[in-house]
């Protein structure tokens, strides 16, 4: 079974973020970049495919010269080949400009399954998977925790909402979207590290920018306040204190 | 192209209840621009539904009734939803930003090649879209560049289910075009893993961990001052992916929902699918070392400093209150 995993680079979850100059985006200069949560985890599901049914897991990634770190990180951690899809312009592409590429490049693949990661950190929209499987036709499924392959498809767990779930059946080829948690992260070894080093990286360039977006984004500014917050200042002995007071005299929890 | 189209949610004959507050979404924005809403419900056997919602004050109420719409699946509800969004040519298709609606609307929304702009928190004059980036840190503006029918989905608590204005609604019926073999899909019953034994939603104090406490060995930290305040423990969802907590004591849209007296939310950032489930506290405090985290924004009480600083002394000073 040849798997293919679409992972997103975005900026570390500690990173200070400050606004652009230009007010539509972030200040990328000083930011650190790591692979995007969710889609650790759909590498991880894909390793442990390959490893109970054979096969080959390829991972890819749509961005700039900088994102080829996180798919050496994702040979290391056992993925057999990359593909770099370079494109510098990724924020003058929407969504559906986004999945294209994607897709564009996983047809020349064509893989059983694709598995893509359910949200990006940055971006946040949840739907590149879901656009890709409409762009190629496929049947998918959202928000997946578990993956077990049946005879001609897979039968996965899917989350619902307030603690449910669901088993969904499908052939393949198909696309799944993987939510964090169903499985535990491994950790690239020293030995993995030494092998991606051999492992092949292929670069394709992205078509150019097609059809002008049909969304914009205008600008970006720090949320206002819904609620008015008391902040408590001090040692941490001094606000330990003054908490404990609200505490008995306010809230009355003491 | 005209009006504001809304879609309702319903499983089994049961509405999910963000259906509405996209509905109070569709009626004002249709009221700010001048233009019709109508909404639309599909399923099989919502009859009761149906008549629920022609109380509203909308230009109509289409049914979309199919015994393959019976049970959800992407296929079925795309197909039926892009014939009945051709037919009805409205100018803004809403929707609640539901699991469900994150499983088809983006694949509804290529079939016009439209992007849904999805996990709306804010609509603006112009109209302007407003939604979250690097999990609720930044907010960002959108507009609609082209032509077409935009697609909005709407973040839960972002508009009240109780502003829907109440009408009349004349009902019709659309009878979809749907052939079995285009549903690729074949979806199962919902069930939960084994029993819960940790109800949270009863307790009046609730001390919370996030990713903030670094490791598994230091949760004890944070379990000392829940004992202190004879609070319960939850987490956020990192910490029961890492298995750090069993998944019973997680807060959030696929956890448990919890309205206790106090929320203590310790090296938690405040992710919107975090914060659904923790709303409803009567008093929120926070202790997070980035004082830009969107746990602030909740909270009635914030420390900014460093979580491993502050618990042992806040620990201490809660015993010291209590005489312990
Ligand atoms: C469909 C879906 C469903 C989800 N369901 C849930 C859910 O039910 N519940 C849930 O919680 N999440 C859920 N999530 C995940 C959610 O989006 C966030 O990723 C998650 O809530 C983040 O958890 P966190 O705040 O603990 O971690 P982070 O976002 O990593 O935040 C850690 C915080 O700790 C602070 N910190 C770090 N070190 C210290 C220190 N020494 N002292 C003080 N502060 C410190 C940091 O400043 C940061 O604010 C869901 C996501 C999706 C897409
Ligand atoms: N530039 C990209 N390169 C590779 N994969 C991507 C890219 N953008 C989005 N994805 C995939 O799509 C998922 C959902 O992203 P989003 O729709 O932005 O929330 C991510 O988790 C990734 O798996």
């Amino acid at each position: 079974m040849k798997i293919l995993v679409a992972v997103k680079q975005v900026p570390e979850r500690d990173a200070p973020i400050s606004v652009a100059a230009d007010g539509k985006w972030i200040d990328e200069s000083s930011l650190s970049y790591t692979i995007n949560e969710p889609d650790a985890y759909a590498l991880e599901e894909a390793l442990q495919l390959k490893e109970k049914n054979g096969g080959e897991v390829v991972v890819m990634c749509a961005g700039p010269e900088r994102v080829t770190s996180t798919l050496r990180e994702a040979l290391a951690k056992g993925a057999d080949r990359a593909i770099h899809i370079e494109t510098n312009d990724l924020g003058q592409r929407d969504m559906l400009g986004i999945a294209q590429v994607l897709a564009d490049a996983a047809k020349a693949e064509s893989p059983d399954l694709i598995l893509t990661g359910l949200q990006s950190d940055d971006l946040g929209l949840g739907q590149t998977g879901v656009v890709m499987a409409e762009l190629l036709g496929i049947p998918h499924a959202t928000i997946i925790m578990q993956v077990e392959v049946t005879d001609g498809g897979v039968k996965v767990k899917r989350e619902l909402e307030d603690g449910w779930f669901q088993h969904v059946e499908m052939p393949l080829p198909a696309l799944l979207t993987i939510q964090s948690g169903g499985n535990k992260l491994r950790y690239a070894t020293l030995m993995g590290i030494k092998k991606a080093k051999t492992k092949e990286t292929k670069t394709v360039q992205a078509a150019a920018v097609g059809a002008a977006p049909t969304i914009t984004l205008e600008r970006v500014y720090l949320p206002e306040k819904q609620k008015q917050t008391e902040m408590l200042t001090g040692t941490p002995a001094e606000m330990a204190a003054k908490l404990v007071e609200k505490l008995k005299s306010e809230v009355r929890v003491i | 192209m005209s009006g504001v189209l809304v879609l309702m949610e319903q499983r089994g004959g049961a509405w999910n209840r963000m259906s509405f507050e996209a509905l109070a979404a569709g009626q004002q924005l249709a009221a700010k621009l001048g233009l019709e809403c109508s909404a639309a419900v599909a399923g099989d056997g919502v009859d009761a539904l149906v008549k629920e919602l022609a109380g509203k004050k909308l230009t109509k109420v289409f049914v979309i009734q199919h015994t393959l719409l019976k049970n959800y699946t992407p296929d079925g509800y795309v197909a039926a939803l892009e014939q009945l969004v051709k037919k009805a040519a409205p100018a803004y298709v809403l929707l609640p930003h539901t699991y469900q609606v994150r499983d088809f609307a983006p694949a509804l929304a290529t079939r016009f090649r439209q992007v849904l702009i999805s996990d709306v928190v804010a609509i603006h004059d112009g109209p302007v879209f407003v939604r979250q980036l690097l999990q609720g840190k930044l907010n960002a503006d959108y507009k609609q560049a082209g032509a077409g029918p935009c697609f909005v989905s709407i973040q839960a608590g972002t508009f009240r289910a109780e502003d829907v204005e109440v009408g009349t609604a004349p009902v019709e019926d659309f009878a979809p075009q749907i052939d079995a073999v285009q549903i690729r899909s074949k979806p199962g019953e919902p069930f939960r893993e084994a029993a819960q034994t940790v109800d949270l939603s009863a307790a009046p104090v609730i001390v919370s961990v996030g990713r903030g406490i670094g490791e598994q060995e230091n949760i004890a930290l944070v379990q000392e001052l829940a004992s202190a305040l004879g609070a319960e423990l939850a987490a956020s969802r990192p910490i029961c992916d890492n298995g750090w907590l069993p998944m019973e004591r997680q807060v959030g849209s696929s956890g448990q929902t919890v309205s206790p007296k106090l929320y203590l939310a310790v090296g938690i950032s405040g992710a919107i699918q975090h914060l659904v489930g923790m709303k409803g506290s009567k008093t929120v405090v926070a202790i997070n070392k980035d004082e830009n985290a969107p746990i602030f924004e909740v909270a009635d009480y914030g420390i900014v400093g460093d979580l491993f600083e502050v618990v042992p002394e806040l620990t201490k000073a809660v015993r010291a209150a209590k005489g312990q």
